[in-house]
């Protein structure tokens, strides 16, 4: 009796007590504070007029906050040689192709090597951590030189291909995956599902937290693409590059610079909520798993 | 012994085999062309004069004779880097999973706020601002508010101060350094089979601590092992920060970092065949401290 309404209580989880909850909660907070100052400021400082800039003391808040570094930065981006328009369509297209194109092929090749039984699985796996951890200035030259011979500068392509395939996106959906029982593969095996049909119909919508993380690295990364020394026609340049060049032509360049910062950062952190409500959303209704 | 390895044949069935392929095709295509050939590419220009003009030439180990024999900035930036990574790298590992353990304690809509506030440094990019908080005049924040309140009687050179330099950019890593690791454990939590800890919880387990040890490390583990690969590789190619932050050189080469070095080489002196075996090196102690945590993280349980 007194273990079941222990159990009803606690809603299933052991011995939670509401002060310790409250302990955590206000540590949390305190941390949070300090996390989020630097992003605070940095809200602060794009919309601080310029002649507030040189204020002693320095101040925690704008005084006569203005949107003004906003508009000399959409105001200098509208001088570029395209339309802003299109430096933003072109960033959503990137954007979106390399989410989707990542997403489907490292779910994919993370459920082969983390539950497939074929000769090579373990050559792949650890290849995968081995281009993780070598970095060099050298691969940024050959990547330019693969790419220059499949004729892709000046191309989509040469902004979206080489972001599909990240060994980072493998190896996080690999090791979720691996948590995974063996028994649940083997029934779906033992139903005639193949590998394919196991894979999507019955791994990823139990993968629904680390889908969603890999859907946030993705979109994160994609957004920041530059165009770089791949693309040297202005219609196909992404909003960073644009971004970019406008903070950097302006009068009051610190405050251009910052709004842009500010302005790029909106798109992913509306992402970001969105995907981690529903990574916390899974948890609550479902107990899949065996 | 031979039976066995027979067992061992049969036991990858063909058309299995066949569709595994099939499914990492997509990937390993592109993993090939983009990574796989620029990683092999790169991996002997270590070994050559490779300057970005002529053709390179194959020298040997001349350049990894010279790094760790008369590159005196190489063996400081050993240091810096060794002291860079115990400092940011197992204390913002720690950092992260106890944090994305704490975030899973708070009811459900507090928990998007927590982390996405704990989050946001990795996404953006406001150096400008760490440069005004520890601006070296009085308008830096720091300074301002330390003399304010009188620990300070005059202005640091935060940034330029080599006293004060790596610790100023460690503090601004760790604040940047709950990214993919972070994130990763917290999706790992939300994972957990809410039944383990129903059966816990009638098993005996009394509080939070127990509960934590007994159930949820236990079925952390490649969570947490992805998110130690990633906090090694953060620290031990930490560079972007230091060279946003204090700039570059920075004074007295306080934060010049292996990875600093190896840019300071490719992409300012184009001496690419050398910045390739620092390059090299690094990659060497990463992947031993890699193993080394992968038989850690894999012996606990």
């Amino acid at each position: 009796m007194t273990d079941v309404s222990k159990l009803k209580a606690s809603s299933g989880r052991a011995g939670r007590k509401h002060g310790g909850t409250v302990c955590i909660f206000i540590f949390l907070l305190l941390l949070a504070v300090f996390m989020a100052l630097p992003i605070y400021l940095a809200v602060v400082m794009s919309v601080k007029p310029s002649q507030e800039w040189f204020i002693f003391p320095p101040k925690f808040y704008a005084m006569d906050p203005t949107l003004d570094n906003f508009r000399e930065m959409f105001r200098a981006a509208g001088q570029l040689w395209v339309p802003f328009s299109r430096y933003v369509a072109n960033s959503v297209f990137v954007t979106a192709a390399v989410t989707l194109a990542q997403c489907f092929t490292a779910s994919m090749a993370a459920f082969v090597l983390a539950k497939g039984k074929f000769r090579g699985s373990k050559f792949l796996n650890s290849v995968i951590v081995i281009s993780l951890l070598y970095q060099s200035n050298v691969i940024y030259i050959v990547q330019y030189m693969v790419i220059a011979k499949l004729g892709m500068i000046d191309t989509y392509a040469a902004l979206i291909l080489p972001s599909v395939a990240t060994p980072m996106g493998v190896f996080l959906m690999r090791q979720s995956i691996s948590q995974i029982p063996d028994a649940m593969i083997e029934a779906a095996k033992v139903d005639g599902a193949g590998m394919f049909r196991t894979c999507w119909n019955i791994v990823m919508p139990n993968q629904k937290p680390a889908l969603m993380t890999l859907m946030i690295f993705a979109f994160q990364s994609a957004w920041n693409i530059q165009s770089g020394s791949y693309v040297f026609d202005e219609s196909l340049k992404t909003l960073p590059t644009a971004v970019a060049q406008a903070a950097a032509s302006g009068i009051a360049r610190q405050g251009v610079a910052m709004a842009a910062a500010v302005f790029m950062l909106i798109p992913p952190v509306i992402f970001f909520v969105a995907a981690q409500k529903n990574v916390i959303e899974t948890m609550a209704h479902s107990g899949i798993k065996d | 012994m031979k039976p066995e390895k027979n067992r061992k044949k049969r036991s990858y069935n063909r058309s299995e085999s066949i569709e595994c392929w099939l499914m990492l095709a997509p990937f390993l295509a592109f993993f090939v062309l983009f990574t796989v050939i620029p990683v092999l590419i790169s991996l002997p220009v270590g070994f050559t004069d490779f300057d970005m003009i002529n053709m390179p030439h194959f020298t040997g180990l001349s350049n990894f004779k010279n790094l760790f024999l008369s590159d005196r900035i190489f063996i400081r930036s050993i240091r810096t880097t060794l002291i860079f990574a115990i400092f940011s790298g197992p204390v913002s590992y720690v950092l992260c999973f106890m944090l994305a353990w704490l975030i899973n304690e708070l009811p459900k809509h507090l928990k998007t706020v927590f982390t996405l506030i704990f989050y946001i440094p990795s996404m953006a990019s406001v150096y400008t601002v760490w440069q005004l908080i520890f601006s070296g005049d009085q308008y830096g924040y720091v300074n301002s508010v330390l003399m304010d309140l009188g620990i300070l009687t005059s202005a640091r050179q935060w940034l330029t101060d080599s006293r004060y330099i790596l610790f100023v950019v460690i503090l601004v890593q760790l604040w940047i350094s709950l990214g993919a690791g972070f994130l990763a454990l917290r999706a790992g939590f939300q994972n957990i089979d809410k039944s383990l800890y129903e059966a816990g919880a009638v098993e005996g387990i009394k509080n939070r601590w127990q509960e934590l040890v007994y159930i949820t490390v236990p079925a952390m583990k490649p969570q947490m092992l992805f998110a130690a690969v990633m906090q090694i590789v953060a620290a031990f190619t930490a560079d972007i920060v230091g060279r946003n932050l204090v700039g570059f050189p920075s004074t007295d080469y306080a934060a010049h970092t292996v990875m600093t070095h190896a840019y300071d080489y490719g992409w300012v002196r184009y001496e690419m065949g050398y910045s390739s075996a620092i390059c090299t090196v690094l990659f060497l102690v990463m992947y031993g401290v890699n193993k080394l945590i992968t038989r850690l993280l894999a012996q606990e349980d």
